[in-house]
């Protein structure tokens, strides 16, 4: 069982408020232009009528209030992910999305239908969700554990068709779990469980598939591999996902469309290589960095600056708080070790 | 050979289909309930055949069937049937709220007599009888009244922004010993007659039940029991933590509610015809579940084993003691509470509290 995260349920007010503003500008760095590469499918929001849209969402916990007048549209095809700083709404947000919480105002369409008036089953054969925390009951099996996945397909008579078992085959196959049926899911590592829950969302087979930070407590091997199990959903099975991740450096690197919110905010959107620079890290989560070409796809890569870099007293830089997107592109042999993580080939991706 | 293997995952249980309809039947726990229930059955059979005037298991067959004597027909029919329909409805209603309950909190403790319900219907017992001086049909409806203002003023504080095991259960054991400390004070304000009285409703026992008793609880057991079946999928599914649930398509919210009600009134009942027989519904849907070794909520297992352990220890009270002396919900307390320190033991071993 994981800890469910309460943590983008504490608002941190210490942050400058302003932030605000920047919903204005963020048209501007979306639509800046790009020497990185290009993606086809990104649809922006213009592109007409999508199958995820929020539109006004007011969203609040009890009566706090995490976001107000807040519209995302969700590429169709796309694989988006949102980010932000703990406590951005980022979450909240992926809960509207899915229906479990309720905008105050506003409302989440699904195919141009208020999500929350539709049956709760259609949606299900609809709209996917990985939560953050989920309980695998004692003592299931694999197999029947990604059987469940099938519930919103089934009915009173029709409990499990060949349909249902031949498409809990291919999903176990697809997420490399096909030969793990047998086992009990408590026996299994925590990668391997990942995988499973992955499967019993891909057995729902739903056109969307929402992820809420799916790589949350695996080691970075495992993250790696689940990021590299989406994007093969995404690219072969032409899925739309939305993914919520903590590093930046994996939202680059796997999304074809990025979401940076902060404080309830959208603060900017569009394709990694066009959205990541040093002066967003630093205005959305108020780090200073520098921004390179990550040596194995090209996507933008953020490399934390040093701590006398950001420490008050030290004058070194205090004078040019956001590097230039086209700064220093050499890397110390430390840093590269730091903040590079994977250290293995993967396939550039267009 | 291998591709072949491949195409069908091995999933638990046997598929059954046939044109527009298909399941999975869990062979095991099938048998498992069949076994049960045939138990039951017996030591129902047994049951009514011991007494002052034992009768032989045939007898008790062949009079069932309308080819008695009369005496033994009137044994039998009128004084001993009921008390053992009592039993067995009263263990099923008893093993099939405390399998909800525990599903639906999410953990082993969360049974109805440890969270205060059967405390609850024990309190509205003895509010009847030490201050109205009521009759049977009174108590029994305190009772029903107790346990379902307990059931909404549990779940009522442990609600927030839906119900949580945790939560239940610890809102439970807190509204269970301050209804203690009620039922105490009212015992001590009763005179001795009335305490009697209710000392013996509190212990527990299906001495004395006749069909008024039978059928009340039926009809309860037989309106509920479809619709507890209804729901037990998406049971299933609210196993794996509500969002989990949600995102199958699953009215979280609704279920819980439903299926929570339905475990209250089958405890009310249950305690309104025989009492707050102890343990019974905390054991029985584990000890079902260590047999069928079936992950999910065991509903009906569970509910066929509360009536076989009911009816056992009935009997064993009986032998043991001597006819009527020892109360049916002394034994299952003693077993229950074993079972129960075992329980906190193995779990504490486990990590899990």
């Amino acid at each position: 069982m994981r800890k469910h995260n309460g943590a983008d349920g504490d608002a941190d007010h210490t942050m400058d408020q302003d932030i605000r503003q920047d919903q204005d500008t963020r048209q501007t760095v979306a639509s800046s232009t790009s020497t990185g590469t290009t993606r086809p499918r990104t649809a922006d929001a213009t592109d007409g009528p999508q199958r995820l849209v929020a539109e006004g969402l007011t969203l609040s916990y009890d009566r706090r209030t995490v976001a107000e007048n807040l519209s995302v549209t969700i590429p169709d095809h796309s694989f988006t992910v949102i980010v932000g700083p703990n406590a951005c709404g980022k979450s909240t947000l992926l809960r509207a999305l899915s229906r479990m919480l309720k905008p105050a105002a506003g409302s989440v369409l699904l195919d141009g239908t208020a999500i929350g008036s539709l049956p709760a089953k259609k949606v299900a054969r609809t709209l996917g969700l990985l939560p953050q925390s989920s309980i695998a009951p004692d003592g299931i099996t694999v197999a029947d554990l990604v059987a469940r996945g099938r519930y919103p397909h089934q009915g009173l008579l029709r409990q499990w068709s060949e349909k249902d078992e031949r498409i809990v085959q291919e999903s176990m196959d697809a997420t490399g779990v096909g030969e793990l049926g047998d086992r009990y899911v408590d026996e299994l590592s925590g990668g391997q469980r990942q995988r499973v829950w992955i499967a019993m969302a891909i057995a729902q087979q739903t056109p969307l598939l929402l992820l809420d930070e799916p790589t949350t407590y695996l080691d970075i091997q495992h993250q790696i591999d689940v990021l590299d199990l989406c994007a093969e959903l995404h690219e072969e099975q032409g899925r739309t996902l939305v993914a919520v991740l903590h590093d930046l450096n994996h939202a680059a690197r796997y999304a074809t469309h990025l979401i940076a919110m902060r404080d309830g905010v959208v603060v900017a959107e569009g394709a990694p290589g066009e959205v990541v620079t040093a002066e967003l890290v630093e205005r959305v989560f108020g780090l200073r960095c520098q921004v390179i070409d990550d040596p194995e796809t090209g996507t933008p890569l953020v490399i934390p600056a040093a701590r006398r870099a950001r420490t008050p007293g030290a004058p070194a830089t205090a004078g040019s708080p956001a590097r230039k997107d086209d700064g220093p592109r050499e890397l110390s042999a430390a840093t590269a070790a730091s903040a590079a993580g994977p250290d293995r080939a993967d396939p550039p991706r267009a | 050979m291998n591709a072949s293997k491949r195409m069908t995952p091995r999933t638990r249980g046997v598929t059954l289909r046939t044109r527009g309809f298909s399941m999975r039947l869990d062979l095991r726990g099938a048998i498992v309930g069949l076994l049960l229930v045939v138990l039951s059955l017996v030591m129902a059979v047994v049951l009514i055949g011991t007494g002052d005037f034992p009768i032989a298991p045939a007898d008790v067959l062949n009079t069932l069937a309308g080819n008695g004597n009369p005496a033994q027909d009137f044994i039998i029919n009128e004084l001993r049937m009921p008390r053992v329909l009592v039993g067995l409805l009263v263990g099923a209603a008893l093993g099939l709220s405390g399998a909800l309950f525990q599903s639906i909190s999410r953990n082993p403790l969360g049974s109805p007599d440890v969270v205060g319900f059967g405390q609850g219907s024990a309190a509205g017992a003895l509010a009847v009888i030490v201050l109205f001086q009521g009759g049977p049909g009174a108590v029994a409806a305190g009772a029903v009244v107790g346990g379902l203002v307990t059931g909404a003023g549990v779940y009522g504080l442990a609600w927030r922004k839906g119900v949580h095991g945790y939560r239940l259960v610890l809102v439970g054991i807190g509204a269970s010993s301050m209804l203690s400390a009620v039922n105490g004070y009212l015992l001590t304000k009763a005179d001795l007659q009335d305490a009697t009285r209710a000392v013996v409703w509190l212990t527990g026992s299906l001495n004395g039940r006749d069909w008024s008793q039978v059928w009340p609880l039926a009809t309860v057991c037989a309106v509920l029991l479809p619709v507890v079946l209804a729901y037990a999928r998406d049971l299933r599914m609210l196993e794996m933590g509500d969002d989990s649930a949600y995102a199958l398509g699953v009215r979280v919210e609704r279920t819980r509610l439903v299926l929570m009600l339905a475990a209250v009134v089958l405890t009310a009942s249950a305690t309104a015809a025989a009492g707050p027989v102890a343990f019974v519904a905390l054991t029985a849907p584990q000890l079902a579940r260590r047999l069928t070794r079936s992950s999910g909520p065991n509903l009906l297992p569970s509910a066929w084993m509360g009536a076989g352990l009911l009816i056992t220890a009935d009997w064993s009270a009986q032998r043991l003691f001597g006819a009527d002396q020892l109360p049916v919900g002394v034994l299952t307390g003693m077993l229950g509470g074993g079972y129960l320190l075992w329980l906190l033991v193995t779990e504490r071993k486990a990590g899990r509290i």
